[in-house]
C-alpha cells in the first residue's frame, strides 16, 4: 500500500493529498451510518406500535417461530465470523484460504435466506393481518434485501479477486463489503431480540 | 473501485457545451447542471405560486378547481424544497468546495455524477404525474396520513405514489451526494488547509451535509411505511385501525425539520464568504462563525417536535421542544452578529452580490423573530396552520436562502463562466425580488394573525385586502426572473471577459484561472494564511488614523 502522501512536494503533480482509494474507506462507513438511520426509524416505529397496542398477533397466534429463527441468527452470526477470518488471510496476503472463506461466507448468506423463505411460507398470517404482519413482513424482508445485496456484492468481489493482481496493491472494496455485511448482521441481531424475543 | 487513471492537467479542456449535457464526472460540470435543473425547476414551482396567487386574488373560487388548487400548493412545495433548493445548493457545493480547499475533483466523481441525474428523474416523475388519470399528489409537502394514504381513485399508480417515489429518488441522490460531499472535504483538502482554514462556505456545506446523512433517512423510512400504507394495504399510519399517524408526523419532522438547516446553512455560508468581500473586512469571529454552523446541526436534530405542538402532542414535550428550538437562535444569532460587525466600518461596495447577501441576512432576521415566536407555545397554538407560518417559512426559504443562492451565481459567475454579469441587469433583477418578495410575504403575517387559515382556494372576503397585495407581490417576483435570465445568458455568451480575480477576494478559488482548467490548479496549492485576510496590506500601507 502507499503511504499517505504529506509533503507538499510530490503530490503536486499527480493526485490529490491523499490516495484515492482510502476515500473509499472513509466514505462507506458514513454511508452505513446514514443507512442504519432507516433500521432505526423501523425499529422505533416497530416499538411504539407494540407498546401501544395490547393486542398484537391475530388471533389464534402466540407468538412467532423462535427456534427456527434462532438457528438462522446462529448462521448469520457465524458467517460474520467467517467472514472476519476471510479478512485476516487477504490481510496477509493468502489469496486461496480467502476465497474459499469468502465463498462459505456468501453460501451462509444464502441459507440464511432460504431459511427466511421457508419462514415465510409457514407464517400462520400474512402481510394484511393487523400490525404484526405488516411489521413483520416489512422488517424482515427489508433486512433480507440487505442480505440478498451483501451477497451479490460478496460474489462479485470473489469475481474481482479471480482477476490477477487486483488486491495487490489494497483491497478497500474487499474491506468496505466485509463492513457491509457485518452491518447487516448487527441489524438482524436486533432485528431478532425486537421481534422474536420481545 | 481501486484502479482510477487521472488524467494530466495538460489534457486540452472541453469548452463546447455538449459537454453539459453529458454524464460527465467533473465536479464543475456537475455543479452548473445541478444548478441549471434547479433553475429550471424553479420557474415550475413559482409558476405554480402564481398559479396560486392568482386564485387568492380574489375571495371566490374562479382560477382553478380544489384538487387542482391542492395539487398545485403540494408541488409547488415539493418543487421548491427538492428540487430547487437543494439542488441548487448542492450544485454551488459541487462546483466550489473542491476549488475552495484545494483538491483536483470530489471524493468519489461518478457517485457524484449518478446523484445529479436522479434529479431530472425526480423532477419529471412529478411534472407528469399532474397527467395522471387520479391527478398529482394533494396532501400537501409533507403527506400527513390519514389524507395521505386515501386513494379513492383506487389505481395502484396514483399521485401520492408517484410523490413517494420521487421523494424517496431525491433521498437516495441526496445520500450520494452527501457521501461525496463530506468525504471530500474530510479527506480530499490541500497542504495546510486545516479545519480552521477552510472557508465558512466549507464549513457550513460540510456542517448540512451531515445533516442530511444522519437525518434524511428517517424520511426514506417514513415514505416507504407510507408506501405500504397506500399500496399495500398495511395500517402502520392509519389511525382507525391499529396505526397511528403521529409516528409519521415524527419521522418525517426527525427529517423535514433539520432539512431547514440543510437549506439554510449554505445561505449562511454564501453570506459569510461574499459580505467580507465587499466589506473589504476579515469575517468576524471567523472561528465562531465555523463552529456554530456545527451547533447549529447539533441542536436542529433536537426541535422537529416544534411542528407538532398542536398535534395532540403531551405538555412535557412541548416545554421540552420550546426551549431547544428556541436554543437554535444562540448559534445563527452569533453568525448574524458576525456578518454585522464585519460590515460595520467597512468600505462597503454595493454590487449585486452584495445587494442580495445584504437583503438575505436583513429578510433572515425577519425570519428568524418570527421563527422564535412560533416557537413559543402558547403564540404557535394561535397562529398554528394559518398563513402566518406560511410567511415564516417563505421569509426562511425564499427571502433568505433563495436570495443567498443568487448572491452566490452573481458571485461566483465570473469564476463558472470566465465572464463579468451585467451589473445593471444584476440589480435591476435584485430590487424586483426584494420588493416583490416582501409584498408577497409580509402580508402572510397579518393574515396569519387574523386567523386565515392557509392551503385553502376560497376565503372570507375580509382578508381580501392584503390578498391582493401579496398576489401583486408574488406576480413581480415571477417578473424578476426575467431580468435574470437575460442577464446570464447574454453574459455567459457575450459578457465581458473576467479576471481570474475580479473581487480581488481571498480564497483558493480564486487563485486559479477563470473559469477553472479541467483539475483546477495547475499545481495544488499549499495554504499558510487564515481565510478571509482582507485588508491585511492595507493596514500595513495607510496610516490608522485614516480609518
Amino acid at each position: 500500500m502507499e503511504s499517505p502522501l504529506d509533503s507538499g512536494n510530490s503530490l503536486s503533480k499527480n493526485l490529490n493529498s491523499t490516495p484515492k482509494r482510502d476515500n473509499l474507506a472513509f466514505g462507506f462507513p458514513i454511508f452505513l451510518l446514514s443507512e442504519s438511520i432507516i433500521f432505526v426509524s423501523f425499529f422505533v416505529t416497530y416499538a411504539l406500535l407494540r407498546w401501544k397496542n395490547s393486542t398484537w398477533f391475530p388471533p389464534g397466534v402466540s407468538g412467532l417461530d423462535i427456534p427456527r429463527a434462532a438457528i438462522n441468527t446462529v448462521i448469520l452470526v457465524s458467517s460474520s465470523i467467517v467472514l472476519y477470518f476471510a479478512e485476516r488471510a487477504i490481510a496477509r496476503h493468502k489469496l486461496v484460504k480467502f476465497r474459499r472463506l469468502w465463498l462459505l461466507t456468501a453460501a451462509l448468506g444464502v441459507i440464511f435466506l432460504i431459511g427466511q423463505v421457508i419462514e415465510w411460507r409457514n407464517m400462520p398470517f400474512g402481510l394484511d393481518a393487523g400490525l404484526a404482519g405488516a411489521t413483520f413482513y416489512l422488517l424482515t424482508g427489508f433486512h433480507g434485501m440487505h442480505v440478498f445485496t451483501g451477497v451479490v456484492l460478496l460474489l462479485y468481489m470473489y469475481g474481482r479477486s479471480l482477476v490477477p493482481g487486483n488486491y495487490n496493491a489494497g483491497h478497500q472494496g474487499v474491506s468496505a463489503v466485509s463492513l457491509f455485511w457485518h452491518f447487516v448482521d448487527v441489524i438482524w441481531i436486533i432485528l431478532f431480540m425486537l421481534l422474536y424475543i420481545w | 473501485m481501486t484502479n482510477i487513471s487521472i488524467k494530466s492537467a495538460s489534457e486540452p479542456e472541453q469548452t463546447d457545451w455538449k459537454r453539459y449535457f453529458s454524464f460527465s464526472t467533473d465536479h464543475k460540470v456537475i455543479g452548473v447542471q445541478y444548478l441549471v435543473t434547479a433553475f429550471i425547476f424553479f420557474l415550475f414551482g413559482g409558476l405554480f405560486a402564481m398559479i396560486i396567487r392568482a386564485e387568492l386574488l380574489t375571495p371566490q373560487l374562479d382560477v382553478v378547481n380544489r384538487s387542482l388548487y391542492n395539487g398545485l400548493f403540494t408541488m409547488h412545495g415539493t418543487i421548491m424544497i427538492f428540487l430547487w433548493i437543494f439542488p441548487a445548493n448542492v450544485g454551488l457545493a459541487n462546483y466550489l468546495v473542491p476549488l475552495m480547499i484545494g483538491a483536483r475533483e470530489t471524493a468519489f466523481p461518478v457517485l457524484n455524477a449518478i446523484a445529479f441525474w436522479l434529479i431530472p428523474v425526480v423532477g419529471i416523475l412529478l411534472l407528469f404525474s399532474f397527467f395522471l388519470p387520479s391527478g398529482t399528489a394533494q396532501a400537501g409537502w409533507w403527506s400527513y396520513p390519514p389524507v395521505s394514504i386515501q386513494n379513492p381513485s383506487g389505481h395502484l399508480i396514483n399521485g401520492e405514489f408517484i410523490w413517494l417515489l420521487a421523494v424517496t429518488i431525491s433521498g437516495v441522490s441526496s445520500i450520494m451526494g452527501g457521501v461525496n460531499l463530506v468525504t471530500t472535504i474530510v479527506r480530499m483538502r490541500a497542504p495546510g488547509m486545516t479545519f480552521f482554514r477552510m472557508p465558512v462556505y466549507v464549513w457550513t456545506t460540510l456542517s448540512a451535509q451531515l445533516l442530511q446523512l444522519f437525518c434524511l433517512p428517517a424520511l426514506t423510512g417514513a415514505a416507504i411505511l407510507l408506501l405500504f400504507d397506500l399500496s399495500l394495504g398495511t395500517d402502520f399510519f392509519s389511525p382507525f385501525k391499529q396505526g397511528d399517524p403521529m409516528i409519521y408526523q415524527h419521522l418525517f419532522w426527525f427529517y423535514s425539520h433539520p432539512a431547514v438547516y440543510v437549506m439554510a446553512l449554505p445561505a449562511f455560508g454564501v453570506f459569510s464568504e461574499v459580505i467580507p468581500a465587499f466589506a473589504r473586512k476579515p469575517l468576524f469571529g471567523y472561528k465562531t462563525v465555523a463552529v456554530s454552523s456545527l451547533l447549529i446541526s447539533g441542536i436542529s436534530t433536537l426541535v422537529w417536535a416544534h411542528h407538532m405542538f398542536a398535534s395532540a402532542t403531551p405538555n412535557w414535550m412541548r416545554m421540552l421542544f420550546m426551549a431547544t428550538s428556541m436554543l437554535v437562535a444562540v448559534p445563527t444569532g452569533i453568525k448574524v452578529f458576525a456578518w454585522t460587525a464585519t460590515v460595520w466600518r467597512g468600505k462597503l461596495h454595493f454590487k449585486t452580490p452584495m445587494l442580495f447577501a445584504l437583503g438575505g441576512v436583513a429578510m433572515f432576521l425577519f425570519a428568524g423573530i418570527t421563527g422564535v415566536m412560533l416557537a413559543a407555545v402558547p403564540f404557535d397554538i394561535h397562529v398554528n396552520n394559518t398563513h402566518f407560518v406560511v410567511g415564516h417559512f417563505h421569509y426562511v426559504v425564499f427571502n433568505t436562502v433563495s436570495m443567498a443562492i443568487y448572491a452566490g451565481i452573481y458571485y461566483w459567475f465570473p469564476k463558472i463562466t470566465g465572464r463579468m454579469y451585467s451589473e445593471g441587469w444584476g440589480k435591476l433583477h435584485f430590487w424586483l425580488t426584494f420588493i416583490g418578495a416582501n409584498l408577497n410575504f409580509f402580508p402572510m403575517h397579518p393574515l396569519g394573525l387574523q386567523g386565515m387559515v392557509r392551503r385553502i382556494a376560497s376565503y372570507d372576503p375580509q382578508y381580501t385586502g392584503w390578498n391582493i397585495v401579496a398576489s401583486l407581490g408574488a406576480f413581480l417576483l415571477g417578473m424578476s426572473t426575467l431580468p435574470f435570465i437575460a442577464n446570464m445568458v447574454s453574459s455567459w455568451l457575450r459578457g465581458r471577459k473576467a479576471p481570474n480575480n475580479p473581487w480581488n477576494a481571498t480564497g483558493l478559488e480564486w487563485t486559479t484561472s477563470s473559469p477553472p482548467p479541467l483539475e483546477n490548479f495547475e499545481e495544488i496549492p499549499t495554504v499558510t494564511l487564515e481565510p478571509y485576510s482582507y485588508g491585511e496590506s492595507h493596514r500595513l500601507t495607510t496610516d490608522p488614523s485614516s480609518i
